[in-house]
């Protein structure tokens, strides 16, 4: 079985699966902030709670993470697609 | 997280709180013997890392940088090891004396995870001592390393990280350009990496200390090279990863921790706002059974006897020092002293709920909504407290780390009806709308919170240009709360609300009273008579006579006084006879349009004078006050001719 891995905005991740982060497109201040919080290039993600509406929550190097839907959306990971 | 833990365990009492000169940041220092000797400590403000992004963070590494502390205690979480170990890179590049306590080692077993500290140790070059200091273990082992390292028993060779590898060619270019300007204190390889991490206070900094050639070039490399800071961050965090690698065993993956599974409720889109519901829903019984008991008690035990007692003592006294005495001073003092109870049960709750870890995910929960009205999720627990008091509302609004977020939840909050408030609707209500009192309060509810949120929306406008922070906000994880901490911060709020607020309370008491009694004890043709008189044309337009304009005035030490004052006014005590005299005084327009006011009014004394301690300033007291005012005044007028011309 092949393992359909593509880009997506971390919103867009299905609660329960894994992402990689590949880059950011939000403004320098939010990513600053993201990257202190161990939101770097490369680093593995836990999609922990994503219900399709309002903010999420993503475990990231160990540490809980809540994020509005918004700057989740300016994440981009890669991580698997549900067709 | 087990930072403030310590500091209390420590210092106990002898702690000092006050504010960070000219900030709103709140600066605890304390005194604990250590082997005979006296020393000081200091409780930086809680930071995971040292940029300038908070003035939190500025706060904590200028005060490592200038004052020099003999030690830096770095408390951190084995339960989050790798966020924690992010400011340990940031406190080892700052070349400090440095100890890592490692607490909260119960938690991370609770989660799975296995730390080897002597590993750990090793890895860092530093000092590694592992405690669970809301169990007081591990605190005498700290403090012989501490001692040992301040006697230069012990040496430590802190690590540092180093620069992501394909920055690091322009971090020495930095060095090289900078490095006869760096001013004292800062050192030279630090002050570098700030400006390659774009941070905006050493910029600032190193723009008025360097020559503007030298400026010119450091700006074009920082411009240049504007994204290094994910390379500098990338660069700790490999760091710490190897140093995790080495010395941490991580749970199996799929295993659920605690956190997660209370989450699955807590942090629900439904049944998150359901538990929410209810945790409120307890707290305002609390109060109701609790708080407003303790507050008759008070007063029939306490503050009653004292007034009787003082009249007594003074009775061959002039009738004015009587007056002042016992209506003015201890009147002021006894509605301080009500506040308490209400206050301890709220601050109680309050930081309970924040040392339990739930705070995050009420302001998780509700921030959907609140981003619809300019706000935070933080913002909705204090805004919520406010229908309770409006404040505790205010002292709750420490919970919202972002300033501007905090400043506007602190200016809209006088909006939400307080019981007081509502005290005065419910006795004034049923005078003119009989049966349909209970639709009117409503709607007067209604209007208020339409108020609160248009007020909220256009205020983030206005001073804020609608910028919104983005919503990332750390979850910490739940855990058993220590109930000293919660103990001490309820003492140290309740005391600070009696010193700071109820002095402002009791200066606005006497001065009111002052303004009634003068100049010959009658309120009718008092001072505040008059003045009441003399802008009855305002009062007018919003269609009320010169009484209405006083007893308007008079609710600003306290809601509930313009019942009392419509009463000495007419003559008659609140409980007999005033119902009367008022529907036979004043249309039906007036009185509607007088609660309208009633409840967009200027906050209460004891609100203004906690918005001063709170914002630092009377700037922002004033400004809430003029807006209310303002809005007050619109709306009555409006209802007024509206209902008017609807023939009520």
């Amino acid at each position: 079985m092949v393992e359909n891995v593509c880009q997506l905005c971390l919103s867009e991740v299905h609660a329960g699966d894994h992402a990689t982060v590949v880059a950011f497109q939000g403004a320098r201040a939010v990513n600053n902030r993201l990257a202190s919080l161990g939101f770097t290039p490369g680093v593995p993600i836990n999609m922990s709670q994503n219900y399709g509406h309002g903010p999420l929550i993503v475990t990231v190097r160990g540490t809980r993470v809540a994020l509005g839907r918004g700057e989740a959306s300016q994440i981009i990971v890669l991580a698997r697609a549900h067709v | 997280m087990g930072k403030s833990t310590l500091f209390n365990l420590l210092t106990g009492l002898n702690q000092h709180v006050g504010n960070w000169s000219g900030k709103t940041v709140e600066r605890r220092e304390g005194y604990f013997e250590l082997n005979g000797r006296t020393t000081c400590l200091v409780d930086l403000p809680g930071t995971y890392s040292l940029t300038a992004n908070s003035p939190e963070e500025v706060i904590a590494r200028e005060f490592i940088l200038r004052e020099k502390p003999s030690m830096v205690i770095a408390m951190i979480s084995a339960a989050n090891l790798e966020r924690s170990l992010y400011l340990v890179a940031e406190l080892a590049a700052l070349n400090v004396p440095l100890v890592v306590a490692l607490n909260m080692i119960d938690v991370a077993a609770q989660e799975g995870i296995q730390v080897n500290v002597d590993a750990l140790a090793q890895a860092l070059g530093l000092p590694v001592i592992p405690m669970t200091a809301s169990k007081a273990i591990g605190v005498r082992e700290l403090l012989a390393v501490v001692e040992k390292s301040l006697d230069r028993q012990i040496f430590s060779n802190a690590q540092k990280p180093e620069v992501r590898s394909d920055h690091r060619e322009v971090l020495s270019e930095l060095e090289r350009l900078i490095a006869s300007h760096v001013p004292q204190p800062y050192p030279v390889d630090w002050v570098a990496l700030k400006l390659l991490e774009g941070d905006a206070e050493m910029l600032r900094v190193m723009e008025t200390n360097l020559p503007k050639p030298v400026w010119d070039a450091v700006y074009a490399v920082t411009c240049a090279h504007d994204d290094a800071f994910l390379a500098v961050a990338s660069g700790r965090y490999e760091w710490i990863g190897q140093i995790i690698r080495s010395a941490v065993a991580h749970p199996k993956v799929g295993q659920v921790g605690l956190t997660d599974r209370i989450d699955r409720w807590a942090a629900h889109p439904v049944w998150g706002l359901v538990i929410l519901a209810l945790i409120l829903g307890l707290v305002f019984w609390l109060t109701f059974t609790v708080g407003s008991p303790l507050q008759e008690l008070m007063d029939t035990y306490l503050i009653a006897p004292l007034a009787g007692l003082a009249g007594q003592a003074l009775s061959s006294a002039p009738v004015w020092v009587q007056g002042m005495i016992v209506d003015g001073l201890i009147g002021g003092v006894g509605s301080v002293l009500t506040f308490l109870p209400i206050l301890v049960i709220f601050f109680a709750a309050f930081a309970l709920i924040e040392d339990v870890g739930y705070m995050a995910r009420a302001a998780y929960v509700m921030d959907n909504l609140m981003h619809h009205m300019g706000l935070h999720g933080k913002s909705f627990l204090p805004l919520f407290l406010g229908f309770g008091c409006n404040v505790p509302a205010i002292m709750g609004t420490r919970v919202i780390d972002s300033w501007p977020a905090r400043l506007l939840t602190i200016l809209i909050a006088p909006l939400v009806p307080c019981t007081a408030r509502m005290a005065v609707v419910a006795f004034i209500a049923p005078v003119f709308f009989g049966a349909s009192a209970v639709w009117v309060s409503w709607g007067l509810i209604l209007l208020s919170m339409f108020a609160l949120v248009s007020s909220g929306v256009l205020l983030n406008r206005i001073i804020f240009k609608g910028q919104r922070s983005a919503f990332i906000m750390e979850m910490p994880l739940y855990h058993i709360p220590n109930f000293r901490t919660v103990g001490l911060l309820v003492w140290q709020r309740s005391l600070a609300f009696v010193k700071k607020a109820g002095t402002a309370i009791l200066g606005m008491a006497l001065l009111v009273w002052v303004l009634s009694y003068l100049p010959n004890g009658d309120l009718n043709s008092s001072l505040l008579a008059t003045f009441g008189q003399s802008i009855e044309p305002i009062g007018r337009l919003m269609g009320f006579d010169w009484r209405l304009t006083v007893a308007l005035i008079t609710s600003f030490p306290a809601k509930e006084n313009a019942i009392a004052t419509l009463g000495v006014l007419f003559g008659n005590s609140p409980d007999a006879g005033l119902a009367d005299a008022l529907a036979a005084t004043f249309s039906t327009p007036s009185a509607l349009s007088f609660l309208v006011v009633t409840m967009l009014f200027i906050p209460c004394m004891a609100t203004v004078a906690v918005t001063k301690q709170e914002t630092n300033s009377w700037r922002w007291a004033l400004l809430s006050v003029l807006l209310l005012l303002g809005l007050s005044f619109l709306a009555g007028a409006v209802v007024y001719h509206l209902a008017v011309l609807l023939g009520m």
